[in-house]
């Protein structure tokens, strides 16, 4: 049996324990993640999946639960550099270029300046920005800053990606054109993903699993696979497209007609 | 080459203006011919400038100094104050209350009792006044730019396991750097303001603030007018410096507003 990419096990978050303002964001969440695999964590606002991306990345701790990222503990796998993030807000420094923005988690790990400009630009060119080095991010569209953190995230190989809706702030052409940019860079790296997103669409489109989540409190209720194959320009016409679409928004209408 | 001829025909406006200004100013007392001590028209403050020139030169030096060392140490103070209460929690709630309460007190107003701990002559209580001011909105500005940083950012460079001293240098400190510019721009006239009320009340008698008062008193007002335009030119040479800075270290800002705008 080959180890889990993440296993986390009877995770349970509460914020403000004690306190007349305290909220449970998670209760009770197992999931387990294959290396390689592309998931997806859809659900209602306030089921903590986003909560659920920041315990698994080691930004906040589990009140309950244990958390193993390739076997290790998640604050070590963070302190070892396996995570590569991306958020909504592109999170780009403006006093960076492009080149420098990709540099920066290289700079932290001690690469040469030669090594790190070398791999920006190799970045640059698979996100398809190879002539924006040299430019500030202020200059780039909405669509662009966020392929440059995309390209930030993978600079350093990271075994595991985490984005936490990092589509959510862009129009919806250039939102599907850079769902099949993630899945080209996904399947030229083999990156293992976990994905936070609102939308149905895209989690079908880019996962091999869903997971649905319901809200207060927040946790697991169904786990959706979806084995669409190869994507391609024809995949979102496709009637299995649309099926495992259904499929998905009637797992979460079950999950808010149980509030 | 396009950049300076832009930037060129952006001033023209300004300048314009000012000198439809100054031409309305001086006619317009040159046909109502009001009493002097109402306002001196241009011709006759460039006279009493030029006149009086080896005088003002002395007094421009003199409070020249106490402006840009109060502002060079009030800007010091409030960086440093800034990194501090950002740094460490006690710090902001020891710092923060009392620079807070400082800030209430009318500090021009104290200038007399800096005059009897420091001397009357002395040009220290003048900087102390100074740094005083400068120091408050240097501290606040810079403290909202060193804590108003992107929530995604600051967990970004935790996911890369960075400390926080490094959070700080590449976080921070760069996201800080507008607010600082900023409150430079403030202080840099508001230091000249301090100086020269402060220096009303003493200090050296030669610096500008002691020849406004008594080129007034003697009802000498265009040489009191010459000494006002001296102070001017100080708050408007120190303002041009901090902005020049502000291009110079901040390349990235500009694109950030000419972007925005």
């Amino acid at each position: 049996m080959t180890e889990c990419a993440v296993r986390a096990e009877g995770i349970t978050k509460i914020f403000n324990q004690g306190r007349p303002n305290e909220v449970c964001a998670l209760t009770d969440v197992d999931l387990a993640i294959e290396p390689g695999e592309f998931v997806s964590l859809i659900g209602p606002s306030g089921c903590g999946k986003s909560t659920l991306l920041r315990v698994i990345a080691s930004l906040t701790e589990p009140t309950e639960g244990q958390i193993s990222v390739y076997g290790k503990t998640a604050e070590q796998a963070r302190l070892d550099r396996d995570y590569g993030m991306a958020f909504q807000h592109s999170g780009l420094f403006d006093w960076r270029s492009v080149s420098r923005n990709i540099e920066l988690p290289l700079e932290l790990m001690g690469w040469s300046k030669d090594k790190r400009q070398k791999r920006a630009g190799e970045m640059l060119e698979l996100v398809k920005l190879g002539q924006f080095a040299n430019h500030h991010p202020a200059e780039l569209s909405g669509g662009m800053r966020q392929r440059v953190a995309i390209a930030r995230a993978l600079s350093f190989n990271p075994s595991l990606l985490l984005m936490d809706e990092p589509f959510g702030a862009l129009d919806e052409m250039t939102r599907e054109h850079m769902q099949t940019e993630l899945l080209r860079i996904w399947s030229e790296t083999g990156t293992t993903v976990v994905f936070v997103t609102h939308s149905i669409p895209e989690s079908v489109y880019l996962s091999t699993r869903v997971v649905v989540m319901s809200a207060r409190p927040g946790r697991i209720s169904t786990e959706i696979p979806v084995d669409l194959g190869g994507r391609n320009a024809d995949t979102r016409e496709s009637p299995g497209f649309f099926a495992k679409i259904t499929e998905v928004r009637e797992a979460l209408r079950a999950v808010e007609g149980a509030e | 080459m396009n950049g300076l001829r832009r930037r060129l025909s952006a001033s023209l406006p300004p300048v314009a203006f000012g000198l439809v200004g100054l031409a309305l100013w001086e006619s317009v007392l040159r046909l109502t011919d009001p009493r002097g001590f109402v306002l001196p028209p241009p011709s006759e403050i460039v006279a009493a400038f030029v006149e009086n020139w080896s005088q003002i030169w002395t007094g421009t030096r003199l409070t020249g100094y106490v402006i840009v060392t109060g502002l060079a140490a009030g800007v010091v103070l409030g960086v440093i104050g800034a990194l501090l209460v950002t740094r460490f929690r006690s710090a902001n709630e020891t710092i923060t209350p009392v620079a807070t309460a400082v800030n209430a007190i009318p500090i021009v107003a104290l200038a007399p009792v800096f005059n009897a701990w420091f001397g009357l002559i002395s040009p220290r209580s003048n900087q102390a006044v100074v740094i005083i001011l400068v120091f408050f909105p240097v501290f606040i500005n810079v403290t909202k730019g060193l804590t108003q940083v992107q929530p995604s950012q600051i967990e970004l460079m935790r996911s890369y396991a960075a400390k926080e001293r490094t959070i700080t240098r590449e976080v921070r400190i760069p996201n800080a750097m507008p607010f600082f510019f900023n409150s430079l721009k403030i202080v840099s006239s508001l230091s000249v303001i301090a100086a020269i009320v402060a220096e009303y009340f003493g200090g050296r008698q030669d610096s500008l603030g002691p020849m406004i008062i008594q080129s007034a008193g003697l009802t000498r007002y265009d040489d009191a007018w010459a000494a006002v335009f001296a102070s001017a030119m100080i708050g408007i040479a120190l303002y041009a410096l901090a902005a020049l800075a502000e291009r110079l270290v901040m390349p990235w800002h500009a694109s950030v507003r000419e972007a925005t705008t």
